[in-house]
């Protein structure tokens, strides 16, 4: 088999990785996405590891070692994604921006403040 | 002798200074005596070490105070006739301005800080005399400029008190500058700061530049003492308490810069050019300040004027080679200056005014200030100079010692120096200006007396209602005061026996402690195994053909004023009557002023020092405000902008970067690929 199929399949598999996790908005998806990613940077290994006849298997034994990795990060990141949702009763990854500028959260919050104002006038 | 006497006299004030300072607040009961006792004791020492030492003799000490790599400085004692002399005439002064302070400054709430300068201020000035080494003698010098400018200041709620208490400082700085490298030029020179071993290397003719070491001495020499054209800090000092102007403006610091000529007067006998310089500096201060004198209306600054003349007379002494002369007249002046300005102090006190003018309006001044105008008249007969008072015997030393300069080699070096190293120009310029100076001197002091003391008779043209008959005696008593029948005027004018409590007795007797060397202290010049024993051996007798000439020029002056002054009183009178006839005359209420009589139309420009200050304001003060203003303007727009800027681009590049910080993870992922994929475009490209 040519080296091309796996490899456009791994690259096909990357960019809807890429795409899910810069677009998606849950953040179940967006931890499912980086597990395409790294399933297409596996299967990269493995088609190499197979096409350059390697004695020693470095490429295997290495997605080996990714996959115990992307195992523990998956339980990892999907305990987070379940405290975040207890305490803020959203997955969404929009909403969960606690740790970026204070002056631009303030004009979020400000612009959060006109909207409600607009509501409360209108009602 | 031992030295720990000597060097008692400096201490004491200083610690009675540092107790001042230190308990003058907490316990102001003490301040008195810690003001008047450690002064009076070393007014005591200093008599004592001065009979002990006698005369013709010196004394020397020195230990080593610190080795500087060059020159060493040594804490040194040098007492001679001369430190004898000054000592002792500074402890007398001291003593009764600060017994007379506790009187004029009763109730003052800054006494204690006021006596301790005028302690400090003693024992710097005795440190001056009794220093051995320039650099010592440097501390004191110094030590005495800043006592002089807290105490200018001492009212310095009042702004003119306040700048002219920096003008003072400022000015004498200026001249301290080149007295510092002055001496640093002289201790190369003569490698010690010992004064006994620069002046021995002036004599071997060991020094490299005299001319340039003595024209920077000068410098500071002009500064402490005001001279031209250095001098305008002196009048303005006024600003000052009268005790303060009595020690520091006129007996004492002033003097220091002659003292201190004195003492190196062998190294400026070396040098002819100097020597001219001091003369020229000398006669137009005693001529310039002698028409100033004539035009002020403030008491104490006619006084001023007339110490700034009389400093002249002394720098004048010393531009012809005759130091004895000098110090001569630094003692009797000190004295009779001193007496002055106290006088003059007791009639502020009860005039409440400084005015000259509006003391001639109160025709009751002379009975309530009786001790204070016997004193006033002995002070300024000893400041016109007519025999027997001690200005007298003091001027006629300066006249005598100019005369013999006039002719190459006649000069009364008294064996200081060469005498043929006195320029005769010198002689000229200085005999000149001291027999022209005699004349005004006589002029103003008339009119300082004439306008104080005016006598009935002048207030009643002057404008202010008296009844007639006491007008011609008030007359009477103006007509003899001006000469040497004083007595009779006061014995027909002291009427109000209840006014003698008046003035307190701390302010009184003070000023006869100073009459009496005032009035005898001349005779001391007279006997060769005198006076001149315990100073360099020469003779102080007035000699005949100047002593006719100054007391003729002084009484001419005294006859001159007094004419002039009979002339405005008698058209101020006229005038006066002309008014009360109806006619629209109007009448000047200063027009009785003989000053401007005599001066004519100098009177306008001689009223502000000739516009010195004025010009000095334009030369000097006008660009250092300019150019402090541009500093400003530099810092603050130029340097302050560059700050500015770095500081708000700083915040522009934070604003921009806080920008980014959204919060949303994605965003930044986002921006993390789109950064990988363009370097990796580029390194695709570039390779």
């Amino acid at each position: 088999m040519h080296l091309a199929y796996p490899a456009v399949l791994a690259a096909l598999l990357f960019s809807v990785g890429v795409y899910g996790v810069l677009a998606r908005r849950n953040a179940v998806l967006v931890l499912m996405s980086v597990e395409l990613m790294l399933n297409a940077v596996n299967l990269n290994l493995v088609a190499f590891d197979a096409w350059l006849r390697d004695a020693l298997h470095a490429g295997q034994a290495l997605t080996l070692f990714t996959i115990t990795i992307a195992a523990a990060e998956i339980g990892l990141g999907l305990a987070i994604v379940l405290l975040v949702f207890r305490t803020r009763g959203t997955p969404d990854i929009d909403r969960l921006t606690a740790l970026g500028d204070r002056v631009a959260e303030r004009q979020n919050s400000a612009d959060d403040s006109v909207d409600a104002s607009k509501g409360q006038a209108v009602s | 002798m031992n030295t720990a006497l000597p060097a008692l006299v400096p201490a004491l004030p200083a610690l009675g200074a540092a107790a001042l300072f230190a308990t003058g607040r907490r316990a102001p009961r003490f301040a008195r005596p810690l003001a008047i006792l450690p002064v009076l004791i070393s007014a005591v020492l200093a008599l004592v070490t001065a009979l002990q030492l006698g005369t013709g003799r010196t004394l020397d000490a020195a230990t080593r105070l610190t080795p500087t790599g060059g020159p060493d400085i040594s804490l040194a004692i040098h007492l001679d006739g001369y430190t004898s002399l000054i000592t002792v005439l500074v402890g007398v002064v001291a003593t009764c301005v600060q017994v007379y302070s506790t009187a004029y400054l009763r109730d003052d709430p800054r006494y204690a800080s006021y006596a301790a300068l005028v302690s400090l201020f003693t024992a710097a000035m005795f440190l001056v005399v009794y220093s051995g080494d320039l650099i010592v003698l440097l501390v004191g010098w110094e030590v005495m400029g800043i006592c002089s400018y807290f105490l200018i200041g001492h009212h310095w709620e009042t702004a003119d008190a306040r700048s002219a208490s920096l003008k003072a400082f400022l000015v004498t700085k200026l001249g301290d500058v080149p007295f510092l490298f002055g001496l640093f030029l002289l201790g190369a020179d003569a490698g010690t700061f010992r004064i006994n071993g620069v002046l021995a290397a002036a004599a071997d003719g060991r020094l490299a530049h005299p001319t340039l070491i003595a024209l920077l001495l000068l410098g500071g020499v002009a500064g402490k003492s005001a001279q031209f054209p250095l001098h305008t800090w002196l009048p303005d000092a006024m600003a000052g308490p009268t005790p303060v102007s009595a020690l520091i403006h006129a007996a004492t610091m002033v003097a220091a810069g002659i003292y201190l000529v004195a003492r190196l007067l062998p190294v400026f006998l070396l040098s002819g050019a100097a020597l001219v310089v001091l003369a020229v500096m000398a006669a137009v201060t005693m001529i310039g300040s002698a028409l100033c004198a004539l035009a002020q209306d403030d008491i104490k600054r006619v006084l001023a004027y007339s110490t700034v003349g009389q400093l002249g007379y002394m720098a004048g002494a010393l531009a012809v080679g005759d130091r004895e002369a000098a110090v001569f007249h630094l003692v009797s002046h000190g004295a009779f200056k001193a007496l002055l300005f106290l006088s003059a102090g007791v009639l502020i006190h009860a005039a409440h005014t400084n005015s000259l003018s509006a003391m001639s309006r109160m025709p009751w001044l002379a009975e309530r200030v009786p001790d204070a105008r016997w004193t006033l008249g002995i002070g300024l007969v000893a400041l016109v100079g007519l025999p027997p008072f001690s200005g007298f015997f003091s001027k006629e030393a300066v006249f005598s010692a100019a005369e013999h300069a006039t002719t190459r080699g006649e000069a009364l070096t008294n064996g200081v120096g060469p005498a043929a190293g006195v320029p005769v120009a010198a002689g000229w310029i200085v005999l000149v200006a001291a027999l022209l100076t005699a004349l005004l001197t006589a002029a103003y002091a008339t009119r300082l007396w004439l306008l104080a003391f005016p006598g009935r008779g002048a207030v009643a043209a002057a404008g202010t209602v008296v009844p007639r008959g006491e007008a011609a005696e008030g007359h009477a008593a103006a007509l003899a005061d001006t000469g040497e029948d004083l007595p009779v005027a006061a014995s027909s004018t002291a009427t109000a026996p209840s006014v003698h409590a008046t003035e307190p007795a701390a302010m009184r007797w003070p000023l006869w402690v100073l009459a009496l060397p005032t009035m005898v202290f001349g005779i001391a010049g007279l006997r060769p195994n005198w006076l001149p024993a315990l100073l360099d051996g020469g003779s102080l007798r007035p000699s005949p053909a100047t002593a006719v000439l100054g007391t003729g020029l002084a009484l001419a002056g005294v006859l001159i004023s007094y004419a002039a002054w009979r002339t405005v009183t008698a058209r101020a009178a006229r005038a006066r009557a002309a008014e009360a006839a109806g006619a629209a005359a109007p009448q000047s209420t200063d027009a009785v002023d003989p000053g401007r009589a005599l001066l004519g139309p100098l009177y306008g420009p001689a009223q502000h020092g000739f516009g010195v200050d004025r010009l000095y304001e334009r030369l000097f003060v006008l660009p250092t405000l300019g150019a402090a203003r541009l500093v400003r303007f530099l810092d603050r727009e130029v340097v302050e902008g560059y700050v500015q800027a770095s500081g708000g681009g700083a915040r522009l590049l934070g604003w921009a970067v806080r920008r980014a910080q959204t919060g949303n993870a994605q965003t930044y992922l986002s921006a993390l690929l789109a950064g990988v994929v363009l370097i990796a475009v580029f390194v695709a490209v570039g390779t």
